[in-house]
């Protein structure tokens, strides 16, 4: 591991400030990430700037009904949360589908969104990975790819986007606060992480030194009725092989209003707006919701380990959204 | 021996310094100007190093050195070549270790390890198996010392005359040991005498191991391993980390700690060598089986020549005039494969009790009576009577306890919501062995008993249960025994594995126990005021004398499994599991090794794998992250029973082991379970949902 100094800034400005003089520094929150990536020298920061303690820890809600999620709440406080778990069921589910409770306990809301890819090779450096080391090959791309992409990825990467959380989130249109050099900004989650195309080192569309300091929920009724459902190889303690954030909408049987994404099927979190076109305004089945899985997936091309993704997803699509219909959310 | 504290429920003696954290593991004690060691793997498969390039380590401060095999301390070449480590300049695996940094901090030695710059001349390399490898051959033997092919009658006329038949091939993957201590050495050199803290599971052997490589005398080695944090049989002989601790603190000239990675643990250290397993059954109509045939495919190394015996499990469970059995390996660029728990019995059983389940599909017969019609009161291998065979009264007594009486058939006839509910059973069983072990009984003028034996305790409860049996031998209550294990200079034990530690060391520690009481008898004046009594024993020639018979455990393994029917998500509704494995010597820690066994049986069927990238040669999922293991959440419901079984022909304590029959049999029957559940056989381990999906079955 290579020696790193670490610093606590005393506010946000501070912090931005010092990630904008050091060029090798980065921001440390839960940590459950960052340093894991550190041991194996895959970051190698020399300077930690340590989030914990900005007053960045508050859950707060918004006038008009929405709520404000501070960057270093734990992810266990919000799943927790009386307002969250009431008004936004499927964040609380996705949370609490990850990682376990020692991780949750000390994992982030901002961390949680900026965690790195769990492809195997991103984290052995003995390895070939344009997101690691751009220019030096892609290794998952005719290797061991079970887990990785079948949506959006280039021949320079073929990464999925870890977080449960975000996949909520982005069904949510939740908007992502950030501080940045040139001061403080709005960026739409949907529009946070950046497809791998030519550059998979390159995964958010903020400037370097970007400080996220909340994540802000929309009003959403309809978010009442929501859910989240995961697939994972064993029964906890896994990250997704497939999962789906659904909210849906009915005015008597007829889809009014419905947000979807998906998890583990592209480098960012998968907002399926092509599926929610095909539900909008017809009367919900089974039926319907396969219809609206096949249009998302149509575009699909599924690697050599991969293909059960699309089946899977399209099986968890249709649960989900019957389950909201029927009122039984498993 | 008095009845009294052997088959009563104890709590493990040291439980309380391992749940408080005051018991000390391998690199946990105190040590003055200690330094850490940090191992470099190669980076390459197969091929020749041409240049260390130290300095940019050596430039790090506090860095000491970086040993190699240009600068290594010599080491006699030994018989497993794996432990000539930093000896020459050839690399026979990725991950070999090829050399070793040594710090003053162990952050200062891993970055050190990251900056020592080898160059490589790679070769060509081959590392997956495969059933038409070119390097198939037909060992001499397969482990530990059994006969590779085995044939009686005529399989291939039985086969082919017999109105029903089943052919299958079956594979199993890397499985990787993965204890929760990974292998860990303090070595500290005083006057040319060798001092380890090891992790292992038997620190005679590798007090031989080191004092043979290191070409000492075995006095000048002390091995201790007082508690050991697991090893599944991966750390049944010395291995890598002890030696490059011992060469590390040699060339440093002070006391080094080396403790593998988790991703070092994947490779170096062992695993469970993938097979491919063709199995042939033939059975009359009523399901008398006439013809068994199972055909063993397995890897080694270049380095070592390890033969994996997973079919001779087939050689002694149920009985057919016509049988053959072989064994064939192929030499790979690959690390050494090793014990893990119940080698042989564990991949083995998998294969046949599978294939009886698919039998009894064919002939149209209950699988619980196929085993029951089949099952044998002569070992069909050997020719003699079992000393004790209780197959069938674990399969009823388990059908009885699961409820499997009223089971229809019929696969995929349950379903509760999304779930497709099924359950499976199979067979298991285990050889009851026993090896020579020595130990001694002391008498002290308090009334109290010292008893010592260089037993190692991985977790099991074995140094409890050395306890329990000594204080019955002795005649007194245990607590007014005091039990020491878990160092060389104690009398010489074998190590924990093949489930013989109990069984091997109850038994010295008995004729220990009854030696001194022989020597009280004879001493009337009983122990002097300021001294002591002594008797130690060795059981060389009692256990050498033994007659050669038959010896097993067995066992009936029962699960209820639920599909999802959308996602093909497989979770364990309920396992049970009914054994015979003589007297138990502490029903609690008993029980916890049998639903261990069981819930590594489920992880094996469902969740472990190593996934080798066959261009790299290594295994890309070298964490616990990607590398899945059962966790709780997987295991609902786990029972482990066992029937009252008396056996004179075993050891004096009448025990058969229990370490590893928890495990053989359990991923067949879960296996069986998918299938009554969904109609779909899935012969490829594990089951995991993309194969379910993938076939579409659920559909
Ligand atoms: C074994 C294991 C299993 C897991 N399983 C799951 C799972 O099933 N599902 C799931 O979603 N996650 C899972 N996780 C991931 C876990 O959720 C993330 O590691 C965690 O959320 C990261 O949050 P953190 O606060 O610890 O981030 P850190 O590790 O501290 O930081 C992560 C990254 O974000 C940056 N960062 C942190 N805070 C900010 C900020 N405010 N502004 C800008 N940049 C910031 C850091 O510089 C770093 O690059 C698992 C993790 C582990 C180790
Ligand atoms: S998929 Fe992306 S992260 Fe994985 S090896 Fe390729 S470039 Fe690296």
């Amino acid at each position: 591991m290579r020696p790193f100094r670490y610093h606590r800034p005393a506010d946000v400005a501070e912090a931005v400030a010092v990630l904008a003089a050091e060029p090798q520094a980065a921001y440390l929150a839960g940590g459950t990430n960052l340093v894991d990536l550190m041991k194996l020298g895959v970051q190698r920061p020399d300077l930690l700037v340590d989030v914990t303690r900005l007053p960045l820890d508050a859950v707060a809600e918004l006038p008009d009904g929405g709520l404000r999620i501070g960057a270093t709440v734990p992810n266990s406080d919000l799943a927790a949360h009386p307002v969250v778990r009431r008004d936004y069921p499927v964040l609380a589910r996705a949370l609490l589908a990850a990682a376990s409770g020692q991780l949750r306990n000390v994992a982030t809301t901002g961390g949680n969104l900026l965690q790195r890819t769990r492809c195997v090779y991103f984290q052995d450096t003995g390895k070939a990975c344009n997101k690691r080391e751009p220019g030096s090959g892609c290794a998952a791309r005719h290797g061991q790819n079970r887990d990785l992409a079948v949506l959006d990825w280039s021949e320079q990467c073929v990464a999925t986007h870890p977080s449960d959380l975000a996949v909520a989130l982005a069904a949510l249109d939740a908007v992502v606060e950030v501080h940045e050099a040139g001061g403080a900004r709005d960026v739409p989650l949907a529009a946070l992480h950046r497809s791998p195309g030519e550059h998979p080192e390159r995964e958010t569309t903020l400037a370097r030194g970007a400080l996220i300091t909340a994540v802000r929920l929309p009003a959403l009724p309809a978010a009442r009725r929501s859910t989240y459902l995961k697939v994972r190889d064993r029964a906890s303690f896994a990250f997704a092989v497939g999962s789906v954030a659904a909210v849906l909408d009915l005015d008597g049987d007829v889809v009014r209003d419905v947000r979807l994404a998906y998890g583990a099927v592209a480098h960012r979190p998968w907002r399926a707006y092509r599926a929610e076109d095909e539900l909008r305004g017809r009367p919900f089945s089974p039926e319907l919701a396969a219809r609206a899985a096949d249009a998302e997936l149509a575009e699909a091309r599924p690697l050599r380990h991969n293909g059960f993704k699309l089946p899977l997803t399209r099986a968890i699509t249709v649960r989900a959204l019957t389950e909201l219909a029927e009122g039984t959310p498993s | 021996m008095s009845a009294g504290a052997v088959g009563r429920a104890y709590p493990r003696l040291e439980g309380r310094e391992k749940v408080t954290g005051a018991a000390r593991y391998a690199v946990e004690y105190p040590v003055d100007d200690v330094s850490y060691g940090w191992a470099v793997p190669a980076a390459v498969v197969r091929g020749r190093i041409t240049r260390v390039d130290a300095a940019p380590a050596l430039a790090l401060p506090g860095v000491l050195a970086v040993v190699h095999h240009g600068n290594a301390a010599r080491l006699a070449p030994g018989s497993d070549r794996e432990l000539w480590l930093l000896q020459e300049p050839v690399v026979h695996y990725r991950g070999q270790f090829v050399a070793v940094v040594v710090a003053t901090s162990l952050e200062a030695a891993r970055e050190g390890a990251r900056l020592v710059g080898i160059d490589y001349d790679a070769g060509p390399h081959s590392t997956v198996l495969t059933s038409d490898h070119p390097g198939l051959y037909r060992p001499d033997h397969v482990n530990p010392s059994y006969p590779t092919d085995t044939a009686e009658g005529d399989f291939d006329a039985g086969y082919a005359a017999a109105p029903v038949r089943m052919d299958a091939t079956y594979r199993t993957p890397a499985y990787h040991n993965n204890p929760m201590e990974p292998h860990a050495t303090t070595a500290q050199w005083r006057d040319g005498r060798l001092l380890v803290h090891d992790s292992n599971q038997g620190a005679s052997s590798v007090q031989a191991t080191l004092a043979d490589l290191f070409e000492l005398p075995s006095e000048s080695v002390r091995v201790i391993a007082e508690h050991v944090g697991g090893g599944f049989g991966s750390k049944g002989y010395a291995k890598a980390a002890v030696v490059l601790a011992a060469l590390a603190a040699r060339q440093v000239d002070r006391p080094v700690r080396l403790a593998l990675t988790r991703q070092q643990l994947f490779g170096p250290i062992g695993y469970r060598t993938p097979t491919i397993q063709r199995v042939r059954l033939a059975a009359d109509t009523d399901g008398r089986l006439t013809a068994i045939c199972h055909d063993a495919i397995s890897q080694t190394s270049t380095l070592h020549e390890f033969a994996e015996q997973t079919a001779v499990y087939t050689r002694s469970m149920y009985a057919a005039p016509h049988r053959r059995t072989t064994h064939r390996l192929v030499r790979l660029d690959v690390p050494t494969p090793f014990w893990m728990r119940a080698p042989g019995e564990c991949p083995g059983a998998y294969a046949l009790e599978s294939a009886m389940d698919e039998l009894a599909t064919a002939v149209g017969m209950d699988p619980v009576e196929l085993r029951v019609r089949n099952d044998a009161e002569v070992d069909p291998d050997q020719g003699q009577p079992f000393t004790s065979r209780n197959l069938v009264a674990c399969l009823r007594e388990g059908a009885r306890r699961f409820g499997w009486a009223d089971r229809d058939p019929t696969p995929r006839a349950r379903r509760d919501g999304r779930w497709l509910i099924g359950t499976g059973v199979a067979g298991s069983s285990y050889p009851a062995r026993a090896r020579p072990s020595s130990a001694a009984a002391t008498a002290r003028a308090d009334g109290g008993f010292l008893v010592r034996i260089n037993a190692t305790d991985i977790g099991t409860g074995a140094r409890t249960a050395m306890w329990q049996v000594a204080a019955d031998a002795l005649g007194v209550p245990p607590e007014r025994v005091e039990i020491r294990i878990g160092d060389s200079d104690l009398p010489v034990a074998p190590v924990a594995g093949g489930s013989m530690g109990t069984s091997s060391w109850s038994w010295a520690v008995v004729r220990a126990c009854e030696a001194l009481r022989e020597k009280l008898r004879n001493a009337p004046d009983g122990v002097p005021a300021d001294g002591e009594v002594t008797a130690e024993v060795s059981t060389e020639e009692e256990v050498g004398g033994q007659p050669m018979l038959p010896r097993y455990a067995y066992g009936a393994q029962f699960v209820e499994v639920r599909v999802d029917v959308d996602t093909g998500e497989v979770r364990v509704n309920r396992m049970l599991g009914v054994f015979a494995a003589g007297r138990v010597v502490n029903p609690t820690t008993a029980r916890s090794q049998l639903i261990g066994g069981m819930t590594m049986g489920i992880s094996m069927a469902l969740h472990e794998e190593g996934v080798l990238d066959e261009r790299y040669g290594d295994w890309v999922n070298h964490d616990l992250a990607t590398y899945h293991i059962t966790g709780c959440a997987d295991v609902e419901r786990i029972e482990a029973h066992w029937i009252d079984e008396q056996d004179a022909e075993l050891n004096p304590a009448g025990v058969k082991g229990i370490g590893e029959i928890g495990i053989v049999g359990a991923a067949a029957a879960i296996a069986n379970a998918v299938h009554h559940a969904t109609g779909v056989r899935i012969r490829e381990l594990p089951i995991r949902l993309d194969k379910l999906l993938g076939l579409s079955a659920l559909a």
